[in-house]
């Protein structure tokens, strides 16, 4: 706010006059806004990383074959009966015309990439060792923009070529193999094949490094019977909490069934959604004991300063001009307090970051403030202080300035 | 002839209207005051001096009559054009001296100065030390109003009344809490400025020695004007 510094002056040098219940007032407001700053910051940087590890192995939307319902052959002669739907016994299905659908999604509104992949179980075979595992046949450059997996290789290299596989780093270990090793695949189907290990990853999930063995589409649709098939098309989007809207789309337009990370990690969602619901109610609750703190000093300083404001008055100062001297004050304790807090905020972080730390020692959280969220502060905390100081200050501005001077 | 200072065509001034304590504390009040006068206002405690001073003051509004200040009818204003008019026309002394503690002497001075311009500068800084060297204070100026005696308090509000010279003075027992030795001071120090600069004051004293000095006495009885008298010739008429 541009004020004549009149105003300015008054309403500052009304603040240092009682600079106790100022002090006190700022250190409310700025513990205030370090709590909302590092609730926030705190419980945005958790949800994320979070959301980034779920996302980390696991594609945006799944695209499979629509689930052909098997329909009872009895005659329905009951209600127990016609329930009685289930999915069909298991049997590799391919997507049908897939390679006419894939270009669609790949170009689908919200779709950033688009990654086809034959996956089935299958058993890895090393010597008298042998693991379930499961087999995913991907093309390793357009499979990389939907799981960084290439950014996890802790030994040898990304490559698909051949019959180049990737493992994870506890099938390695389980099965005593390194880089360079054979491995021997079969499938229930009947398909066997022994395949090179070109690289070991760790996406961060032992069951997941347990389980994953990737090959090409052509290995995998070979020894999975599935030729020139595939099982299922990954997608990236540009939001991922768009996933679930595109889903739904996309299920209507072409008869498929996707599944958005969103519905497969439901419960999660769910969770993340009530600790915002919490934040967004300590929150308020701050707000308002910081507006009820603002408004009942400046009531007070009101009161304490009838006289003065009477003679301002009888020299001329108007009641619109003592108004804005009492709002200045309620501003600048929201904008000193938010700036303050927001440093405070700030500081309880990098404490925060440098005691809590991962098994590994990494921080579990980025202690780093959010521009974003410092500005929401500091833009909430000075309305919240011209909001709270309108009352007092109407009265300061109605107030008889013959009654204050009378009685001196 | 000059335009008065000031008339007053029957004012009247009633509290609590409409409430079972309703009181008329002054009763029809007329008076014109010309320009370079300096007017003693007396009376006994509670018959309506304050009241008339804080009406001509424009700080109340009366229940009936006419003001007039320099000229210019003040009934018919609005709020915030009696605001303006007040912080141009008029200069106002209390007893209690209110200068406002959190600023200094100097600023309180020009503080009537700075609401009119909306921000300080430097010629009402000038002005204002000056007025302060006039009135005695020299090397006080940057002083806060709680270090200043009572007396000094005093001048600095007159300086502060001053520092636009205003056509009218409103005085409302202004040595009223002052010794008679500093109270002499204050008197003769308003007298100086009215001489000198032919600023006219009208000035509320219980001191019976200091009505004496003035060019004009106004008695007030439970709130009529009992007596109305040029006490010394030579005053401008
Ligand atoms: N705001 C008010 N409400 C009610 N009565 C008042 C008010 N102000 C003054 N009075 C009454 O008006 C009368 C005159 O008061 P005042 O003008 O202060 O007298 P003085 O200044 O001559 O002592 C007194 O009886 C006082 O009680
Ligand atoms: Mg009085």
């Amino acid at each position: 706010m541009i004020a004549p510094p009149f105003e300015w002056l008054v309403a500052l040098r009304f603040m240092r006059e009682g600079r106790a219940q100022s002090s006190l007032i700022i250190i409310g407001v700025t513990v205030g806004v370090a709590v909302i700053v590092f609730l926030t910051t705190l419980i945005n940087s958790l949800q994320a990383s979070l959301i980034d590890r779920v996302l980390g192995s696991q594609a945006h939307i799944v695209v499979r074959p629509a689930e052909e319902l098997a329909v009872p052959s009895l005659p329905r002669t009951g209600t127990a009966i016609a329930a009685r739907i289930e999915p069909r016994a298991q049997r590799l299905r391919s997507i049908d015309q897939w390679e006419q659908i894939y270009p669609l999604l790949e170009r689908a509104p919200g779709v950033v990439a688009a990654s086809p992949m034959v996956s089935g179980p299958a058993f890895a075979t090393r010597g008298s060792a042998s693991k379930s595992v499961v087999l995913m046949g991907v093309d390793p450059d357009r499979y990389r923009r939907i799981v960084k997996l290439h950014e996890d290789i802790v030994a040898g290299v990304f490559r698909l070529t051949g019959t180049d596989a990737l493992i994870g780093i506890e099938l390695a270990k389980d099965l005593g193999v390194t880089v360079g090793d054979k491995l021997r695949i079969t499938t229930a189907e009947g398909g066997a094949d022994v395949l090179t290990i070109v690289g070991v990853f760790d996406v961060g999930n032992r069951d997941l490094n347990r389980r994953w063995v990737f090959t090409t589409l052509r290995v995998s649709q070979t020894l999975l019977d599935v030729p020139g098939g595939v099982t299922s098309i990954d997608l990236a989007v540009s939001q991922i909490f768009d996933a679930e809207d595109i889903s739904a789309r996309l299920t209507s337009a072409t008869g498929l069934q996707f599944d958005s990370w969103m519905r497969t990690n439901a419960q999660l969602l769910a969770a993340l959604r009530n600790q915002t619901i919490s934040n967004r109610m300590i929150r308020s609750f701050v707000v308002i004991i910081v507006a009820l703190g603002i408004a009942s000093v400046l009531v007070v300083s009101v009161v304490q300063k009838q006289k003065e404001i009477g003679i301002l008055r009888a020299m001329g100062a108007s009641r619109r001009r003592i108004m804005v001297v009492f709002l200045l004050q309620g501003a600048t304790f929201g904008l000193v307090g938010s700036l303050l807090g927001g440093a405070l905020g700030f500081g309880l972080l990098q404490v925060f970051a440098t005691i809590y730390r991962n098994a590994d020692g990494t921080p579990i959280f980025a202690p780093n403030l959010d521009p974003q969220v410092l500005a929401v502060a500091c833009v909430t905390a000075i309305a919240v202080g011209l909001l709270a100081a309108a009352v007092p200050a109407r009265r300061a501005a109605r107030l008889d300035p013959a009654n204050a001077i009378r009685h001196g | 002839m000059a335009e008065p200072v000031l008339r007053l065509d029957g004012v009247r001034k009633s509290y609590n209207v409409g409430t079972p304590v309703e009181a008329e504390v002054l009763h029809g009040i007329d008076l014109v005051i010309e320009p370079g006068e300096f007017v003693a206002l007396i009376g006994p405690s509670g018959s309506g001096k304050s009241t008339l001073l804080h009406l001509v003051g424009l700080l109340e509004r009366p229940s009936a009559g006419r003001i007039a200040l320099t000229g210019r009818e003040t009934t018919t204003l609005d709020e915030d054009a009696l605001t303006g008019l007040r912080g141009r026309a008029l200069g106002f002394i209390f007893q209690f001296h209110h200068l406002i503690p959190a600023f200094t002497a100097v600023e309180n001075v020009y503080m009537p100065l700075m609401i009119e311009r909306g921000h300080p500068d430097a010629a009402m800084r000038a002005r204002a030390m000056e007025l302060l060297a006039r009135v005695g204070l020299e090397g006080h100026e940057h002083k806060w109003p709680a270090q200043l005696s009572g007396g000094q308090q005093q001048r600095v509000a007159i300086a502060r009344a001053l520092s636009f010279d205003p056509p009218l003075v409103l005085a409302d027992e202004p040595t009223g809490n002052l010794d008679t030795h500093s109270a002499d001071d204050v008197f003769a120090l308003m007298r100086e400025f009215n001489r000198e600069r032919g600023i006219t004051f009208l000035v509320v004293t219980h001191d019976p020695r200091l009505a004496q000095r003035c060019d004009r006495v106004v008695e007030l009885l439970d709130g009529h004007v009992v007596r109305d008298e040029r006490i010394r010739p030579g005053a401008p008429s």
